[in-house]
């Protein structure tokens, strides 16, 4: 069990020096908005009716690649978290219809 | 590739929707039958990794840049149904937290670069394997095609919902998509090779996770 635990804690530091060199990745347009600025539909595009972490930029942080890896770092853990305990409750689930089978 | 709103009309926007939801229903149920305790942090790091990979954009060419999707990564380590969930999620968290990809796209968005993707990188995947008999040479192969293919397959889909929305002409948004795509892809498929070696030599054994 502990070597088990010990894999996802090594994997978890990994993706958080992933976010932390973040800022370092290209502000080209992706492939999308390109597509879309050369071909003139771009203007179509409506912002979102609400910002929390725009383009993954922390807000209230004037630095911002700092803002950006915080942002990195929080989507990390977020998702950590959320994606194993989504998984840990269907595992729950499976458990519980083969007690009643 | 992920579509804000307002490139998609209601009808498309309603198909990929009902689409997407159908397909995420599967992959529950999938996952329900076949989950074991292994499986649970897998799918949490990989999510991680989904997230923090496409924020690392990479220059292509002319001005343009591109991002690992992560799709076939994850159906190759988890299975195409688990690999669903797991790109779900971490979309729903881009659209909602970080206002990457709209909200009414999302149906298309989780349609193109989840359920499409997973589920052709699976079928190359298992298709290369089987053709060129299933060793070392081929997996690394497959690995790299059924990754490439991935995204084209996403950015094929995503040009489609664009001229279907009328936003441009079938025989304009399509070839430009696959073409840039077909780049972007390249860089998925080298990625998607050093990852899966890492975990290779590292810890082998998590590449015997039963696959959902």
């Amino acid at each position: 069990m502990k070597m088990s635990r010990k894999w996802w804690v090594i994997a978890l530091v990994i993706c958080l020096v992933l976010a932390t060199i973040s800022p370092l990745a290209s502000s080209f347009p992706d492939g999308l908005e390109k597509v879309a600025e050369d071909k003139g539909f771009i203007s179509a595009a409506e912002e979102a009716p609400f910002a929390f972490i725009a383009d993954y930029i922390f807000p209230g942080i004037e630095n911002e690649v700092l803002a950006t890896i915080l942002a990195g770092w929080l989507g990390v853990v977020v998702l950590f978290f959320i994606v194993y305990g989504l998984a840990w409750l269907i595992k729950l689930k499976k458990q519980g219809s083969n007690i009643i089978e | 590739m992920h579509i804000p709103d307002g490139f998609l009309v209601a009808a498309a926007v309603g198909t990929t929707y009902v689409i997407t939801a159908g397909g995420v229903a599967n992959a529950l149920r999938k996952a329900r039958e076949k989950i074991g305790e292994k499986h649970i942090p897998m799918m949490g790091i990989l999510a991680a990794f989904v997230f923090v990979a496409q924020m690392l954009n990479f220059p292509v060419v002319g001005g343009t840049s591109g991002h690992v999707i992560g799709a076939a990564l994850v159906a190759i380590l988890v299975g195409p149904w688990a690999a669903v969930i797991i790109m779900s999620i971490v979309m729903i968290a881009q659209s909602l937290i970080f206002q990457d990809g709209g909200l009414l796209a999302l149906g298309a968005n989780i349609l193109n670069m989840g359920i499409i993707a997973c589920l052709g990188a699976h079928y190359i995947y298992n298709l290369i394997n089987t053709v060129l008999g299933n060793n070392r040479r081929s997996k690394l192969v497959a690995t790299f095609v059924a990754a490439w293919g991935s995204v084209l397959l996403a950015s094929i889909a995503c040009a489609i919902e664009l001229a279907l929305s009328g936003v441009s002409p079938m025989g304009v948004v399509l070839p430009a998509m696959a073409g840039i795509h077909a780049l972007i892809g390249l860089g998925e498929g080298l990625i998607t090779i050093v990852v899966l070696n890492l975990v290779m030599s590292t810890r082998a054994d998590l590449l015997n996770l039963q696959r959902i």
